[in-house]
């Protein structure tokens, strides 16, 4: 579904991000995979590019970074002229009652994921632009648009995400570029078992299904984002929660 | 065509002026031709024809057909 398409997905070192690097490169694009360590994602994306005969680059930089965030996007450039698919993953998240939020780790996080995501989409519509389209999927999560009790400061910004991804879409529209979100729900990952490991049983319980949801749940509902099964989807918001109750 | 010709081109064809209209009254805030729909064209353009990616800042800052010159001097274009 996805073959040939240029995409960059930040934030795959492991978790949702690394199922949707994994996922995109089993649909055949080519893949710019993002992650902060030098060196972290090489042997993956050797062994992805070639199981699935397409090309899985390592792509390092930390996206607080706005210069080496816009020589990846001109590396792009030089290689492709184009670039696809843009996936805002890399995030970082916490969990904290209203009055021991540290103010300081909290404007650090809205780096991450607000400013960053809207420094890499500016960069990448300026390719999209030239193009004539393309996509652009953040993930925000399910706390951004229900909140959650313990994730004021996380909810902030993932609602910030949703807003700016509504906002994009309508300014983006005319040059058919879509921009929509991903709102994930209790994702079975390394992060949130270690976090959740005292009160996994309780929180099972608020889920309809019964369960969490799988990296590759979130990955499949990005492929369908990112590929031309969603042409005419723009500025919406996609939960991928399994029924869950906040 | 030398650089400045390049330049002069873009100009003309984002602002549809001709040849009398570069000098230093084509800027933001001194003609109604640049507004955010023709700056953002403009850097587009500017950026295809010399092949560069400007920064954030420097988008901001080209304001106008004189301090676009110095901006592009940045960028290693000698115009």
């Amino acid at each position: 579904m996805l073959e040939g398409k240029v995409c960059l997905i930040t934030g795959t070192s492991k978790g949702i991000g690394r199922a949707i690097a994994q996922r995109f490169s089993e649909e055949g694009a080519i893949v710019y995979a993002n992650a902060r360590t030098e060196g972290s994602i090489d042997q993956w994306a050797a062994e992805s590019s070639e199981k699935n005969s397409t090309r899985v680059i390592p792509v390092y930089f930390d996206v607080r970074d706005a210069n080496a965030a816009k020589q990846a996007v001109m590396q792009i450039k030089k290689d492709h002229q184009r670039l696809d698919v843009l996936v805002n993953n890399a995030g970082m998240v916490s969990y904290e009652l209203l009055g021991l939020i540290n103010i300081e780790n909290f404007r650090e996080m809205m780096e991450v994921n607000v400013v960053s995501v809207i420094q890499l989409i500016q960069l990448a519509t300026r390719l999209m632009g030239r193009q004539g389209g393309g996509s652009v999927i953040n993930i925000s999560s399910i706390v951004g648009d229900k909140g959650v009790k313990g994730q004021l400061a996380y909810s902030a910004t993932k609602g910030a995400v949703i807003s700016l991804t509504k906002s994009a879409a309508k300014e983006l529209a005319s040059q058919n570029i879509r921009v929509n979100a991903l709102a994930p729900g209790m994702i079975d990952t390394e992060r949130l078992r270690g976090i959740m490991e005292k009160s996994f049983s309780e929180r099972i319980s608020d889920i309809g299904m019964g369960r969490m949801g799988k990296p590759e749940e979130v990955a499949d509902a990005c492929v369908f984002l990112a590929s031309d099964l969603s042409t005419y989807v723009t500025g919406q918001v996609l939960g991928v929660d399994g029924s869950i109750i906040l | 065509m030398s650089n400045i010709e390049k330049y002069n081109e873009v100009f003309k064809s984002t602002f549809n002026v001709d040849d009398t209209a570069l000098n230093g009254d084509l800027a933001a805030g001194r003609t109604d031709k640049w507004d955010s729909i023709t700056h953002l064209s403009l850097v587009t353009n500017i950026e295809d024809e010399f092949d560069i990616m400007m920064d954030s800042e420097d988008i901001l800052e080209f304001r106008s057909y004189e301090v676009g010159k110095q901006i592009l001097a940045k960028y290693d274009v000698k115009l």
